[in-house]
């Protein structure tokens, strides 16, 4: 038997899509001109699926300070921070960041994947249960098969769903951790907090919330959900990403129990792999500086995000959740016909994620928005403009009827 | 068909998207075609339906109705 013989339906998925004009998920950014810019195709693109919700990719001194870093200290760091040792700058940038989110304590990974697979395993063993939303990133469904945990799935953004399941448990002596999203990838959607935190008091677990997509976004710190919601004292351990508003790459965890810093050695995903390169992280240390020097992008990014939201509701457009957030989803019919509206939108000049089943909730298609600070006016409006024409007027349809 | 095994076709009937005729020894993956999402979103109907916990993790050698009726019956008797 041939093991990859099991790829075939992938393979004829693949297939079919392409034979629809182009290929969503493969394709190729020639030239990067701005955070918003790219040329795909030979043609000048805006960018609205690349969650750099800062725009800060571009941003001088957060260049000028990987260009240094690359010079002082080279081009990679060859080994894990265990074997090979750290180098001043993860500490420095694990200081910044532990200082950033008000926490005693910050442990830095090399991807935000690998933050949640090690903060999943390091935290929950074989004899405790992990508690996770039913819409949680597959990097929580990994981190939390990786633990060896009781993994038990309870409804998305349900409080009241989690506390029955938490009801219906034995008690087995074991530790509980449930985890939730700050804003859900897929729908933007944000987890109601104060819900989950009242359903804590009763039952008394640990919380981890994963705040990918709404660090430097929401809070009046940037902090993300806890910060907005005001409840970050009831927020055990909290983990990010520096491949959204950093514009970087690598993860973090973050917490104040006495024994955090012991993760480091209990944690598969952070011991046994080579630590961030230098230019990386000396971008990271930039960038967090300048989201705590200039709350100015939060805002703007909160008003780019409810004028694109504001402008597809006025469209007609089903949208992923109810409330303005910087991932705006839009609903669509089917597989084929969400294909032929991406196809549509990137000919036109704009770029967005196509999501489709099992990578969304509830089977939904998706053409998926991200939006920048650093987004203009006219950016949003063309985006607007283009949905307008393309998915109101129902391109899609075509493929649907005939 | 088992008292058990009847109640899980009922529970996976708005799941059987293909017309699949339901039985003990449905794979339940395989035969209705359905992704890992969705056999998750199933078994939570299960659970609630029994009211019983089924933690993820355990379901990794169940693939026919009928493993998923051992797994069911073996919960609802500690309980």
């Amino acid at each position: 038997m041939d093991l990859l013989a099991k790829l075939e339906a992938i393979a004829q998925r693949h297939a079919r899509m392409k034979a629809l004009g182009g290929d969503a998920v493969g394709v190729v950014n020639e030239k990067i001109l701005s955070p918003t810019r790219a040329i795909i195709d030979g043609r000048e693109t805006i960018l609205a699926g690349t969650n750099n919700y800062m725009g800060i990719t571009f941003d001088a001194e957060c260049i000028a300070a990987g260009q240094k870093a690359l010079a002082e200290f080279g081009t990679g760091t060859t080994g894990s921070r265990i074997a090979n040792g750290s180098y001043a700058l993860h500490t420095e940038l694990e200081r910044e960041f532990a200082r950033f989110l008000g926490r005693k304590h910050c442990i830095v990974f090399s991807t935000g994947y690998q933050a949640n697979l090690g903060m999943m395993s390091g935290l929950a063993g074989p004899r405790d249960t992990i508690y996770l939303d039913a819409d949680s990133h597959s990097s929580i469904y990994d981190g939390c098969t990786l633990s060896g945990a009781k993994l038990v799935r309870f409804r998305h953004n349900d409080a009241a769903d989690l506390d029955k399941r938490l009801s219906r448990a034995e008690e087995d002596g074991g530790g509980k951790l449930v985890v939730l999203e700050g804003i859900y990838s897929m729908m933007g959607d944000r987890a109601p907090l104060a819900d989950f935190i009242a359903v804590k008091k009763k039952h008394g677990f640990q919380l981890l919330v994963d705040e990918a997509h709404s660090f430097g976004v929401l809070g009046p710190h940037g902090r993300g959900l806890a910060d907005e919601a005001g409840l970050e004292d009831d927020v055990d351990f909290v983990v990010g990403t520096f491949s959204k508003s950093v514009g970087a790459i690598g993860g973090f965890g973050a917490g104040d129990h006495p024994y955090f810093e012991y993760l480091r050695f209990a944690m598969r995903p952070y011991m046994f792999t080579a630590s961030s390169s230098p230019a990386s992280i000396a971008t990271s240390i930039a960038a967090i500086r300048k989201l705590a020097a200039e709350p100015q992008r939060r805002r703007k990014l909160a008003e780019n995000s409810a004028r694109l939201f504001e402008g597809f509701k006025a469209l007609g457009l089903e949208l992923g959740c109810a409330e303005a957030s910087p991932v705006v989803a839009v609903r669509c019919p089917d597989e084929p016909s969400t294909i032929a509206m991406w196809n549509a939108l990137l000919k036109a000049g704009v770029y967005v994620n196509i999501a489709l089943p099992p990578g969304t909730p509830n089977k939904l298609c998706l053409l998926r928005c991200s939006v920048s600070a650093a987004h203009s006016g006219a950016d949003l409006d063309r985006i607007i403009e283009l949905f307008g024409a393309v998915v109101a007027q129902g391109h899609g349809k075509k493929v649907v009827n005939g | 068909m088992t008292d058990t095994v009847s109640q899980l076709c009922t529970l996976l009937e708005p799941f059987n998207t293909n017309g699949t005729a339901l039985s003990a020894a449905t794979d339940i993956s395989a035969d209705l075609n359905i992704d890992s999402v969705t056999v998750m979103d199933f078994v939570m109907e299960v659970e609630d339906h029994f009211d019983i916990e089924i933690p993820l993790n355990v379901l990794s050698e169940t693939r026919t109705v009928a493993d998923l009726a051992k797994v069911v019956e073996a919960r609802t008797r500690k309980g």
